[in-house]
């Protein structure tokens, strides 16, 4: 730790990782708003149904909140990789050509939504031909992240290898999830559906690798205590998470007439994750102790929420790992409660731990300043999402309920709405809350009056 | 040292796996003919060209706002003239996408042959 620049030293790049964390930012804020448009075209059908349908504001969500994701990992490992190797990144233009890259590539995407062209793919649905230019796009951060650290991995912490497999992994699985443009894979249902799954279920194991990593870094520096980032239980965590981004994937394929060896060996892997949560309730006892005794930074907050929620997923991903409660649960409403609860609840306050932390750094006063307000947005984000993740759970079971009684959609439908009434109202208070976190860091990152 | 040799282990096995996935994991199991893939294929284009997806699941990929669609062929409550019905004129919350009967039957043929494949999903059904 000690040939680590000082943290407070400023470092040419930064300018450019500031600017990649307020276009995360916006990602985020953007996609916040189409998640609630969104959700209120759940409880009032003709709400823009000719002007902005569910067909475009459902991808425009999920593509910009799965962007803030990645682009925010990418400004705050920015931050960190000059710091880490003690020298100034490898290519600097490399990190304007990387973020002039990413605004196109996210423009043109967002454009080609409202204008209705679609690649049609799950998560990826726009036009294919983009996907080639967000592969492009992670090059320059590739190139920056290994030539700047040229990583020893006989010592290298945990946090080194979770971001170089999370790149490696997003490089892997995007291509991957492009093999449906030959015939080979598409004219066989059976097996694009399956590649599909395979591809997106380990793309997201890609971004976790790559915020998680933040996230043990972050643990190691505000608690100067290397054991998250060096001790043998840490490293064995890491391949145990490796293991089940290559292989837990089939669990989503439970129902797809795949090969059953596929989903046996998805189902054992995906039961490893056991020992992750025992793991995490035997620390529970430390972990509320240090959260209460560091509870007045606010990164080490977000860091101690991130917890609750990890517990909380984990409970529920195992839950619907095991095949014959998946047989229910799959095509619900508890997917998505799975899917927004990990990535709200875990991936988004992990960030913002990071981009706190960020702010605390370069400007310590501007922090302080916006201290109160970020305080007011995590109480309400968390409270709020609580409501929200419960609302899907709610609906999730009456669809299995009437898939029992087999009744028609619509009848479900009918039976979901207060459901999905509490789903929007609750997401509007996410919004609230995490609009309070964005502001704050906003105000903090650009207000001059601020430093 | 030990950390490299498992991971390069890891990786091994996952690329051995993800060739057997890509092949002998996922043989076709319904077979059709040139004229009918044909059909199959043009209706899959629009699936994805108008973004389905974003409402429509199948195989569970995809939005949850409009009903699961992989076996709706087969439903004894839906079936093929249900759902021709909602594509000529859309629904309540499912849009009209003016389609022409040829579009119409070409969705139809992919969702069937979906349907013919579905074989795992529709099993434990309680019917
Ligand atoms: C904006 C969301 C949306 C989009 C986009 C959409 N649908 Fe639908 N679809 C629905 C809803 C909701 C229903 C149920 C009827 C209703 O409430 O309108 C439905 C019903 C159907 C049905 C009848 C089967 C059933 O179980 O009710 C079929 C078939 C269908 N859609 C096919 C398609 C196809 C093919 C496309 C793409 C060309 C498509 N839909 C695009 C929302 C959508
Ligand atoms: C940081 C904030 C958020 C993140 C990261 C996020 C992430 C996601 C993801 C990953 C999906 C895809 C789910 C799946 O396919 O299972 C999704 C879907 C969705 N989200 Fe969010 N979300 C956020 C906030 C919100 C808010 C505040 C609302 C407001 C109600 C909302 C409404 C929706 C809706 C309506 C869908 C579509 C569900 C469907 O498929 O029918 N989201 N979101």
């Amino acid at each position: 730790m000690t040939t680590e620049k000082k943290l407070t030293d400023s470092c040419t790049s930064d300018k450019a990782a500031k600017a990649f964390l307020v276009l995360a930012l916006s990602y985020l804020l953007f996609g916040l708003i189409l998640g609630v448009i969104g959700g209120f075209q759940y409880i009032l059908p003709p709400f823009l149904k000719d002007r902005l349908s569910f067909q475009q504001t459902r991808p425009l969500h999920v593509y910009l909140v799965i962007a803030w994701i990645f682009t925010g990992a990418q400004a705050v490992i920015y931050y960190y990789i000059p710091r880490i190797a003690n020298r100034p990144l490898y290519w600097q233009q490399g990190i304007w050509l990387h973020f002039m890259l990413q605004l196109a590539v996210s423009l043109f995407i967002i454009t080609s939504f409202f204008l209705g062209y679609f690649g049609g793919r799950e998560y990826l649905e726009f036009p294919p031909v983009l996907g080639l230019f967000i592969f492009l796009s992670w090059i320059p951060f590739a190139i920056n992240f290994f030539a700047t650290l040229k990583p020893n991995y006989k010592t290298a912490p945990v946090y080194i290898w979770s971001w170089s497999t999370g790149i490696l992994f997003f490089f892997i699985t995007l291509s991957e999830s492009y093999l449906w443009l030959f015939d080979f894979f598409r004219t066989n249902v059976v097996r694009d559906t399956t590649i599909q799954w395979k591809a997106l279920g380990s793309m997201v194991g890609s971004w976790n690798m790559l915020v998680y990593g933040t996230g043990i870094y972050l643990m190691e520096k505000t608690s100067g205590n290397a054991n998250p980032a060096r001790s043998p239980v840490a490293y064995f965590f890491y391949f145990l998470g490796l293991t089940n981004l290559m292989f837990n994937w089939g669990h989503h394929t439970y129902i797809v007439p795949a090969a059953p060896w596929v989903k046996t060996v998805a189902y054992v892997i995906s039961m490893t994750e056991l020992l992750i949560l025992a793991h995490l309730i035997i620390q529970w006892r430390k972990m509320m102790t240090d959260a209460q005794k560091y509870y007045h930074r606010l990164p080490y907050r977000l860091l101690s929420f991130a917890d609750f929620w990890i517990i909380l997923n984990l409970i529920l991903a195992i839950t619907i790992s095991v095949p014959a409660w998946n047989y229910y649960t799959h095509g619900t409403h508890i997917t998505v409660a799975h899917a927004m609860g990990a990535t709200i609840g875990i991936n988004t306050l992990l960030l913002f731990a990071s981009v706190f932390y960020f702010i605390q750094q370069v400007r310590p006063n501007a922090a302080e300043r916006r201290k109160k307000m970020a305080g007011i947005g995590i109480l309400i984000t968390n409270i709020a999402l609580l409501v929200f993740w419960l609302s899907l759970l709610g609906s999730g079971f009456v669809k299995i309920s009437g898939k029992l009684n087999n009744e028609a959609f619509y009848l479900i439908m009918k039976k979901s709405e207060p459901w999905f009434k509490v789903f929007t109202y609750s997401g509007v208070f996410v919004l609230l809350g995490i609009s309070l976190l964005i502001f704050a860091s906003l105000k903090a990152l650009l207000r001059k009056k601020d430093l | 040292m030990l950390r490299i040799v498992l991971f390069l282990l890891l990786f091994s096995t996952y690329v051995i796996y993800s060739a057997v996935v890509y092949s002998k994991g996922t043989e076709n199991a319904v077979s059709v003919d040139r004229i009918e893939a044909g059909k199959i294929n043009h209706g899959k284009k629009l699936y994805q060209q108008y973004n389905c997806t974003a409402c429509h699941q199948i195989y569970g990929l995809g939005g949850y706002l409009g009903p699961e669609l992989t076996t709706a062929q087969s439903d004894p409550n839906r079936g093929e003239n249900f759902m021709k019905a909602l594509l000529k004129g859309g629904g309540p919350r499912m849009p009209n996408f003016h389609f022409t009967d040829d579009e119409i039957n070409a969705v139809i043929s992919y969702l069937k042959y979906v349907d013919a494949t579905a074989v795992t999903y529709k099993k434990p059904t309680p019917k």
